[in-house]
């Protein structure tokens, strides 16, 4: 039961509502947004296109595996904590920050770096019970976890 | 050498980091245990590291992120809150390796040691937290990793237990977060260094009632009477590694927090508290005690004695002396290990004889010597037996007693005493010393690696109590300096302020 008008509005909207995640993730620090609600909006984009043209082709497009998204999402977290430590021996998650501001991104630091370990994690996270959801019907081939 | 402000976070880091390492093998599951257990070691290493440091230089403080206290996240560590980290690094390792040929594959393919690893991260993050709202996270962390160990295999009697469980779990979360709100209105602050200055000048009744409030929400947690019948119905039902960690480790986050809230925070109105603590201690040991006599379950008797147990712990905070703290920071000590322990060859038992139930085992000494004078060992330490740990424990807490002239609690802790000791004869006697039961005959198990990974943490927990027993003298001073940094709440305000505190004491 494949809906065109859905499948042709999802062709459009998976890339633009992915791209609005990721300029949530990044205004998110000093402006509403952030990892958390970046990382939904995408896997609304992702779950979109799992309901125009089935779970199969949306784990195709996700290209990684939601475990592997959440550990690599928390690694990148827990790192982001970590470099003040090693680096400047401040106490754990000390924010540090680059001098210089790059261009409509503003100036990088670790706030940043853990906003992209959330927006994964997130990603992962809500991608795995989709999945797992989705699939439970029986007509995929493929085991949930 | 480490910095310690960077020491002070591993306890929390490393089994964070090994539960990541532990999703990120999910698949792989012979790489996931080597994770596993290599992250478990890394923690009583790091815990061990963490002890040493603050035996010598004092407690410690980090506030993380950088943030100054009161308005950063503060980690403290004394030398209490170091003990239950050694602890709980001793426990990570050995129920670990025993996990190892006591968990099924389906339990593992469902996530098993990620969350045993998250737990101990909550376990771990409790007892350094610094505020009274990270400690309520670091609960939830714990309790969520829990409810989730509790159910996984999904098993009816396994789900049974879960619901009362949960139940009762999240009732406590809820009373302990209505508390902390209220404290926060009452005093403006959260951040226990800087409540134990800010509640000297509180209205003593509003304290006291918060006090209250946070003693029925710890006490849930902790297994208090008549807050615990939870705990009976629901530890004896998922498989031995998770209720041997369980038994080990939650109620005595439990009985922490109770500690270090009633040292630190409400010492206002202590004639009333630590008369309402007395009075629950003694009905937590009698009942707890009663409870396992009417029992002839392996791990339900157990259980109840568990909640028994707890009942001494408090017994020695209700005492308020240097002593009885002492005496009870000896008994939780000595409790983790040998309770844990005793789950543990319950888990052999049942490996080896089929059954939890007394009335079908048995002949197991002539079987089984080698397990059955580890039981002994663990049994007779929970008794209270000399030399072994308990008894120095149970001797400096009743020479407490005698001291503080409570001698009403001093009678009903001896007569427990011969409770448990009749239960622990009880196990004995049916599973070890009678003879077979009419029944088919079970082939021994093979001596191959199985038998090595479940065998080597049980020795290692018995050769703790022995070595507890031993040693005792060195292990009350360390104690009783434990006890003496609890009494004194203007250390631990100095040291998380960094400075000298004027006006307390």
């Amino acid at each position: 039961m494949r809906s065109l008008i859905l499948t042709t509005a999802t062709r459009y909207l998976l890339p633009l509502m992915l791209l609005f995640s990721v300029f949530l993730l990044f205004r998110g620090h000093h402006d509403p947004g952030g990892g958390f609600i970046g990382g939904l909006v995408a896997s609304a984009a992702f779950a979109l296109h799992g309901f125009a043209y089935g779970m199969p082709e949306a784990r195709r497009v996700l290209l990684f595996d939601p475990l592997k998204l959440i550990g690599v999402g928390l690694l990148t977290a827990v790192s982001s904590g970590l470099v003040a430590p090693i680096v400047w021996g401040r106490p754990f998650m000390t924010t540090i920050w680059s001098q210089t501001s790059i261009a409509a991104l503003g100036k990088l630091g670790t706030p940043l770096m853990f906003d992209t370990g959330v927006y994964t994690t997130v990603i992962g996270v809500t991608m795995l019970i989709i999945l797992a959801l989705a699939e439970e019907d029986g007509d995929q081939e493929e085991e949930a976890i | 050498m480490i910095p310690t402000k960077f020491l002070l976070i591993l306890p929390i880091l490393v089994p964070f980091l090994t539960g990541i390492l532990a999703v990120l093998s999910w698949h792989q599951r012979n790489l996931q245990r080597v994770v596993s257990l290599t992250g478990s070691a890394l923690l009583l290493v790091v815990t061990l590291i963490l002890f040493q440091r603050i035996d010598r230089f004092g407690p410690q403080a980090v506030q993380v992120g950088n943030w100054q206290a009161p308005f950063g996240i503060t980690l403290y560590a004394d030398l209490f809150a170091a003990i239950m980290l050694v602890m709980a690094g001793l426990l990570g390792l050995a129920v670990g390796l025993y996990s190892l040929a006591n968990i099924d594959e389906m339990r593992q393919r469902l996530g098993f040691y990620p969350l045993y690893q998250i737990l101990l991260m909550g376990v771990c993050g409790s007892f350094l937290a610094g505020d009274i709202f990270n400690l309520y996270v670091w609960f939830e962390v714990m309790l969520i990793a829990s409810f989730v160990l509790l159910a996984l295999g999904s098993e009816r009697r396994q789900l049974e237990g879960a619901i009362k469980y949960v139940t009762l779990n999240l009732m406590s979360s809820a009373i302990f977060l209505a508390a902390a709100g209220i404290l926060y209105g009452v005093a403006g602050s959260l951040n226990m260094a800087d409540l134990a200055m800010r509640l000297r000048t509180a209205p003593v009744g509003v304290v006291t009632t918060l006090a209250m409030m946070f003693l029925v929400a710890f006490g849930i947690k902790a297994a208090l009477f008549p807050l615990f019948s939870w705990l009976p119905s629901a530890y004896h039902t998922p498989p031995t590694a998770v209720s041997a960690i369980f038994s080990g480790l939650l109620t005595k986050v439990g009985v922490y927090a109770i500690v270090r809230v009633f040292t630190l925070l409400f010492v206002q109105d202590q004639a009333y508290t630590q008369a309402i603590l007395l009075i629950l201690a003694a009905l937590t040991m009698v009942t707890g005690g009663l409870g396992a006599v009417s029992q002839y379950h392996y791990r339900r008797i157990l259980s109840f004695h568990i909640t028994s147990q707890i009942g001494y712990m408090v017994m020695g905070l209700a005492l308020f002396t240097p002593l009885a703290l002492a005496g009870a920071i000896l008994y939780i000590v000595h409790n983790i290990i040998a309770k844990t322990n005793l789950f543990l060859i319950s888990g052999i038992t049942e490996w080896v004889g089929g059954s939890y139930d007394l009335k079908k085992l048995g002949g197991l000494y002539v079987r089984q010597p080698l397990l059955a004078g580890l039981f002994l060992v663990s049994a007779l330490a929970l008794a209270g037996l000399p030399p072994l740990s308990g008894f120095w424990a149970k001797l400096t807490l009743i020479k407490a007693g005698l001291e503080a002239q409570a001698y009403l609690i001093v009678g009903t802790a001896l007569l427990v005493s011969l409770l448990t000791l009749y239960s622990m004869i009880k196990i004995w006697t049916q599973a070890y010393w009678k003879a077979q039961p009419e029944m088919v005959e079970r082939p021994l198990p093979p001596r191959g690696i199985g038998w090595v990974i479940r065998f080597a943490p049980v020795m290692l927990l018995a050769a703790c109590t022995i070595a507890l027993g031993l040693g005792a003298e060195y292990f009350l001073d360390v104690a009783q300096t434990a006890a003496n940094q609890l009494l004194n709440p203007s250390l631990y305000v100095e040291t998380v302020f960094g400075t000298f505190v004027g006006g307390m004491h």
